[in-house]
């Protein structure tokens, strides 16, 4: 509770300078507030860093493919050594968030999915997913409604940073895309903010 | 006239009010207040509203947070498939609407036991198809499936799936069905953590010689008492347990009770309140009997109160008799009577007879209250599970913790979705087989 009130309180605090300076001068009454776009984006930064070193600098470097002193493997839980596969870590940070705010979600979706309950399920996602595959180097932003609240639904590609990537999906039975190279879109990291109750 | 209805209307009123607010606020006995009755997991404690009910105002979350403090640790061990924080995102709120998987309380909802079946669910057990729909599409093995038959078959579970994950089927596919060196751990928490936690008492142990007529009048001089005494091989006095309180160190206690045996066995005392035998003590009510239960049990026995010694027979603490012979005194169900004549029995009574070792012995507690390895005093210990409940429901629970330790993974998934085997205690072969190991196997060939 209290990191979601500090949350608040600096994006708020943050903007309220530029905020004021942009809109009083056209006579406009003040709004407070990040611009949501400018929000998902610093959030989708963090998160990409984040996951691209844990890739490179644990998994890669550690991992069978390094020194092998780890094992990111799905069921790590049961093994002394495991280590959660990138995309775990992923979702463990993204759950993590959760329990302590609200202000927005995030979630990494493909529609080349190991685990179907991680394809595309909202349209903005479809529509999102299918277009950062499309036109590599770009993002996708959009608005939808869910469970009666309005949402700035932003979506980001999620490209192959080591080839630890491409290989786990490239062998796994479970994959429908089977060629995945280095460098390539595998799937988009999906980042929410509510924009308030419709 | 007309006032004296009023005066009526109002004294009546007053007094049904009065009678509830004393009912929530004074009473200890709330059945009045009682909605309907608790399920086989809750009955033992649905007088003690304020476990679950902790706040008069606060809807679903309150409850939420009732069940996790007691459930939370358990779900955490079972590498819980389906815990709440995967559906907080908003992207499921469709799902969510359907099936609310964000509460404990959408699938197990309480005081509707005329409703509730198996793993104390009150829905219909087709709540997979919500979710998982698309999987009688994507794999042919699971194109004819019943919708309700994903967890009721043996091949999964919602919360616990430790011993059915693909991989785990994949990796002790396989193995003959028993394993001829089969051997159940041997015990040494007790007699590492007892000794620690009396370490840490400022008290005198020591057995002493008794001649006085008061010692006499404790039962000083009955050699039942000091036969076969297991605190007395171990250098503990009749004070030990006795005397056991700290805050009453002096008064003698005819009976001691759990809190006493706590006080150096803090993980049985601990484990065994966190079991149906032992849950009302925990919530700090009279101790469990038979006659609480909707369950039959043997009439002799109806009023024996649970608790450490109602087991474990003082003065001896034989293991042996709380083992077998204690829970046999009371559960009469056709899968407990049927105990003795199956292979399990079988081993037991070798064991009993010294024809074999312990260590090949199987017994109710082996299964029901399993040896487990943890971490205690910075060690690796093996200690016993006194919560009878934590690996009964669903039994797939007992797979990798119990009856791995002598059977295949196959053998072990058959045997516990057979339920005319399990009334006989495990005598003969599984009717039917599951095949999940098969069908994971043919996967791997791709």
């Amino acid at each position: 509770m209290k990191v979601k009130t500090a949350l608040k309180r600096s994006l708020l605090v943050g903007s309220f300078v530029s905020g004021s300076i942009m809109l009083s001068a056209c006579g406009e009454p003040e709004t407070t507030g990040i611009a949501p776009k400018l929000y998902t984006d610093s959030l989708f930064a963090v998160m990409n860093a984040d996951r691209a070193n844990y890739t490179k600098l644990v998994v890669k470097r550690l991992g069978p493919a390094g020194a092998d002193v780890v094992k990111p493997d799905e069921h790590w839980e049961d093994l002394p050594n495991g280590t959660l596969l990138p995309a775990q870590m992923f979702r463990a940070g993204a759950e993590a968030v959760a329990e302590v705010t609200d202000e927005f979600t995030y979630s990494l979706q493909s529609i080349w999915p190991i685990n179907s309950q991680n394809a595309p399920k909202t349209p903005i996602e479809k529509t999102g997913l299918e277009y950062i595959a499309e036109n590599p180097g770009e993002n996708f932003y959009g608005e939808e409604e869910l469970g009666g609240t309005t949402y700035f639904t932003a979506v980001y590609p999620d490209v192959a940073v080591s080839d630890a990537c491409t290989t786990c999906h490239n062998d796994h039975k479970d994959s429908p895309k089977t060629d995945f190279k280095l460098g390539e879109i595998m799937g988009g990291v999906v980042i929410r903010v509510p924009l308030g109750s419709s | 006239m007309k006032k004296f209805y009023w005066a009526l209307w109002i004294i009546i009123t007053l007094c049904i009010s009065g009678f509830f607010v004393y009912k929530m606020t004074l009473s200890d006995d709330k059945s009045e207040l009682l909605i309907g009755e608790a399920t086989h997991g809750h009955y033992q404690i649905e007088m003690a509203c304020t476990t679950c009910h902790t706040e008069a105002f606060g809807g679903e979350e309150v409850i939420q947070n009732a069940c996790t403090s007691c459930h939370a640790d358990e779900l955490k061990a079972a590498h819980d498939s389906h815990p709440k924080k995967k559906f907080n995102d908003p992207r499921n709120a469709d799902t969510l609407e359907v099936l609310d998987a964000r509460y404990c309380v959408t699938c197990h909802t309480e005081h509707q036991d005329e409703q509730t079946h198996a793993m104390g669910l009150t829905i219909p057990e087709d709540y997979c198809y919500h979710c998982h729909q698309e999987i009688g599409d994507e794999r042919e093995s699971h194109k004819d499936l019943a919708y309700d038959s994903c967890a009721s078959a043996g091949c999964h579970n919602y919360h616990d799936n430790k011993a059915l994950y693909e991989r785990f089927l994949v990796e002790n596919a396989n193995g003959p069905w028993v394993d001829a060196m089969a051997k159940i751990a041997q015990l040494n928490g007790a007699s590492i953590t007892a000794p620690h936690a009396m370490s840490l008492m400022n008290k005198d142990f020591t057995p002493k010689t008794y001649s006085a007529e008061s010692d006499v009048s404790k039962g000083a001089a009955n050699s039942e008492h000091w036969d076969n005494n297991l605190h007395l091989e171990k250098g503990i006095g009749c004070v030990g347990c006795h005397q056991a309180n700290e805050e009453s160190s002096e008064q003698w206690l005819p009976k001691p009770g759990v809190n006493e045996c706590q006080q150096c066995h803090v993980n049985e005392a601990e484990t065994f309140k966190q079991g149906k035998h032992g849950m009302r003590l925990a919530q700090s009510m009279s101790p469990l009997t038979p006659e609480h239960s909707k369950m039959s049990f043997a009439e002799e026995s109806l009023t024996v109160e649970h608790g450490c010694t109602s087991c474990h027979t003082s003065h001896t603490f034989d293991t042996k008799t709380a083992a077998v012979d204690a829970c046999l005194s009371c559960h009469t169900d056709s899968h407990s009577t049927a105990f003795e004549a199956s292979p399990h029995g079988s081993l037991a009574a070798q064991v009993s007879s010294g024809t074999l070792p312990a260590e090949h012995g199987v017994t109710c507690a082996t299964c029901h209250m399993p040896r487990i390895e943890t971490e205690l005093l910075g060690k690796t210990l093996t200690v016993v599970q006194h919560n009878q409940n934590d690996n009964l429901r669903p039994n797939e629970k007992m797979i990798r913790p119990v009856c791995m330790s002598c059977h295949s993974l196959e053998f072990s998934i058959d045997a516990l979705a057979d339920p005319e085997l399990i009334k006989n205690n495990f005598n003969g072969q599984p009717a039917n087989h599951v095949p999940s190991i098969d069908w994971a196997l043919k996967r791997e060939e791709r």
